[in-house]
């Protein structure tokens, strides 16, 4: 386990790393000068001078990555082209919002989500299991962005139910509550049917095992071999799972918060990429990649914890 | 029955087994239903010149942000412009970037995949490790970085289709490589004097490219849902080429007042992704029963 843990950090920080060198390479890979490229047609000479010095533009390349390497150690991301205050502080003002979203998508999915699959699995091939089967693939297939726009239209603009735009009132949690309704209900509902499927497909490969036979030849009540014995073992791939959700549903909703005005990281990049703004997006880019391979790496971890034989795959 | 059959390995028998799978997918009622979806968009793309009642471009500002009637199916745009032959139009680039991107990630994984799969160790490893990396990037963020540098085109989509795709092309084409390259007719080919290059081609090809199009059919939506959105975020095909992110994008800053723009450039998307997860769904299920349970 912990061969395995130290080989798998190392892969996590080599993926980080490969991404800083992919995010400062883009821009030297475009002829023409890098400080003009980063920072788009409307940069004054003097912006561009700046730029230049701060990523060291003018000296070698390695020079540069390992510049720009130390300075994210440091926790410094550069500082906005316009305003000029630092990148790292406005992406901690947005994280939290961002993460939050995350979080209710990926709560309600998770509510959801896992009944369904229980459910589905228990009753295994039933027209109830079918259709269920039908609306876990809806759910996955059709894209968010859909969603948070026919959900914005039906709630917020013809029904009034919900608010439509804005992350409420700072401060006030009901309010800010309420904000988070639609853009969770957009960006949880895939969630709901991929979890839907992961649960039914290792609740069936539970319930084949020996243990729960030896249960059920007990004559223990069904309900209570499936939700106490079975669900327990199913549950724990599931669990492992839910890390890479998390770091999913960070980059995945800057069309939530696009579409319902909502502050976030996403929305800053995606702002930022119109004013061709490099250092917030480079930063922005560069932090939700960290906050992935992060919740990727713990799901791994977790999920090698419980299955020793996932260990001897890397 | 289908091992009685199997082992008096003969032409015809082979021949009815190719055309079984079609029946199958159209005996499952979820996989025909996915097949006439996928019809209907790719006929009403391929065909949207004839289909489209104006043209796509033709602005009539009297007419503009008009509600749906007999002479505009699905309404006016902001500019005037016919939505339902926007729509029409529309298909033709959705099914573009994704026949495009996917068949170049088709190729290079499969080329990639065996590189790694039949290669010595250290190129399986660097392959890998690459592959990973490039799988841990969320693809969005990947794509408004390389926008910021290169600017925002259908070539730009592709290209970043193209790059977080391969990866799970090669993953697939490596692991079917690995199982097949030290079977006995790979063994016995290569103790004939057959080449790397002649094995790999005419032998490993024939025997690994199944999964690899079947994800294929899976990934069909996937690409069509990001060349969307990002022509949604302003980031995609430039105006005046239509794609149903753009109308999204042009319906979205009049959802107030004139909602059925978003309606109507949702549909198409919903259609295209549902009928190709279905048929991919279905098309998974008929050709690789292992890979069903695995799932």
């Amino acid at each position: 386990m912990l061969l395995y843990t130290v080989k798998r950090l190392g892969l996590a920080i080599l993926i980080v790393c490969l991404a800083m060198l992919m995010l400062l390479s883009a821009i030297h890979m475009v002829p023409g000068d890098p400080a003009g490229i980063a920072l788009g047609p409307r940069a004054t000479p003097e912006m561009r001078e700046e730029f230049r010095a701060l990523m060291g533009l003018d000296r070698p390349f390695f020079v540069q990555y390992f510049k720009f390497l130390a300075n994210v150690m440091a926790g410094d991301l550069g500082v906005d082209v316009w305003s000029k205050r630092p990148v790292s502080t406005m992406i901690g003002e947005q994280l939290p919002h961002t993460i939050a979203l995350a979080l209710v998508g990926l709560g309600w999915a998770i509510l959801l989500g896992i009944p369904m699959g229980c459910f589905s699995a228990v009753h295994r091939n039933s027209p109830l299991d079918k259709l269920t089967a039908i609306l876990s693939v809806g759910c996955i297939a059709i894209p968010s962005f859909i969603v948070s726009l026919y959900a914005l239209l039906l709630f917020a603009v013809e029904l009034r139910w919900f608010p439509a735009i804005g992350a409420g009132e700072a401060g006030d949690l009901e309010d800010q509550f309420v904000h988070l309704v639609l853009p969770g209900l957009a960006v949880g509902l895939g969630w709901v049917g991929y979890l839907a499927r992961f649960v039914r497909t290792s609740m069936l490969e539970v319930m084949g095992e020996n243990h729960i036979r030896m249960a059920r030849a007990y004559g223990l009540p069904t309900r209570r071999i499936t939700y106490i014995y079975a669900l327990k073992l199913a549950i724990l791939p599931t669990v492992a799972l839910l890390g890479v959700g998390v770091g999913s549903l960070i980059s995945g909703a800057v069309f939530a918060e696009i579409i319902f005005a909502r502050p976030g990281v996403g929305k800053m990049v995606v702002d930022a990429v119109n004013t061709r703004n490099y250092p917030i997006v480079m930063g922005g880019v560069l932090v939700t990649t960290m906050l992935f391979a992060l919740s990727t790496l713990i799901s791994d971890l977790v999920a090698a914890w419980l299955d020793p034989r996932i260990r001897q795959s890397l | 029955m289908a091992g009685v059959t199997a082992s008096d390995a003969g032409t015809p028998i082979r021949r009815e087994s190719r055309l079984s799978w079609l029946w199958q997918l159209l005996g499952d009622p979820l996989g025909a239903f996915g097949l006439f979806l996928v019809l209907v968009v790719v006929v009403s793309a391929a065909f949207a010149d004839v289909l489209a009642p104006y043209d796509y471009k033709a602005l009539d500002v009297k007419a503009r942000l008009g509600a749906p009637s007999w002479d505009h199916l699905l309404g006016t745009d902001n500019l005037g412009r016919d939505t339902f032959s926007r729509i029409l139009h529309g298909g033709q680039i959705a099914l573009y970037v994704a026949l495009v991107s996917i068949g170049a990630s088709l190729m290079l994984g499969l080329i990639l995949g065996m590189l790694a799969g039949y290669g010595p160790r250290w190129l399986d490893n660097f392959l890998m490790w690459i592959f990973d990396s490039v799988r841990s990037f969320p693809v969005i963020m990947f794509a408004l970085a390389v926008i910021t540098v290169v600017g925002p085109s259908l070539e730009t989509i592709i290209f970043v289709v193209i790059a977080t795709t391969t990866p799970g092309y090669a993953r697939i084409a490596r692991a079917s490589t690995l199982a097949t390259k030290n079977t006995e007719f790979i063994l016995a080919e290569r103790s004939l004097g057959a080449g790397v290059w002649r094995i790999m081609f005419s032998h490993l090809v024939p025997n690994i490219v199944q999964p690899l199009l079947i994800l294929c059919s899976m990934d069909i939506p996937v690409v069509i849902t990001i060349e969307a959105g990002l022509s949604f975020l302003g980031l995609g095909v430039k105006p005046p080429t239509p794609s149903w992110g753009s109308i999204l994008n042009d319906g979205f800053g009049f959802i107030r007042n004139t909602p059925w723009l978003v309606v109507a450039g949702g549909i198409p998307l919903i259609v295209t992704t549902l009928g190709f997860t279905f048929l991919g769904e279905a098309l998974r299920d008929v050709l690789d029963p292992k890979l069903k349970k695995d799932r």
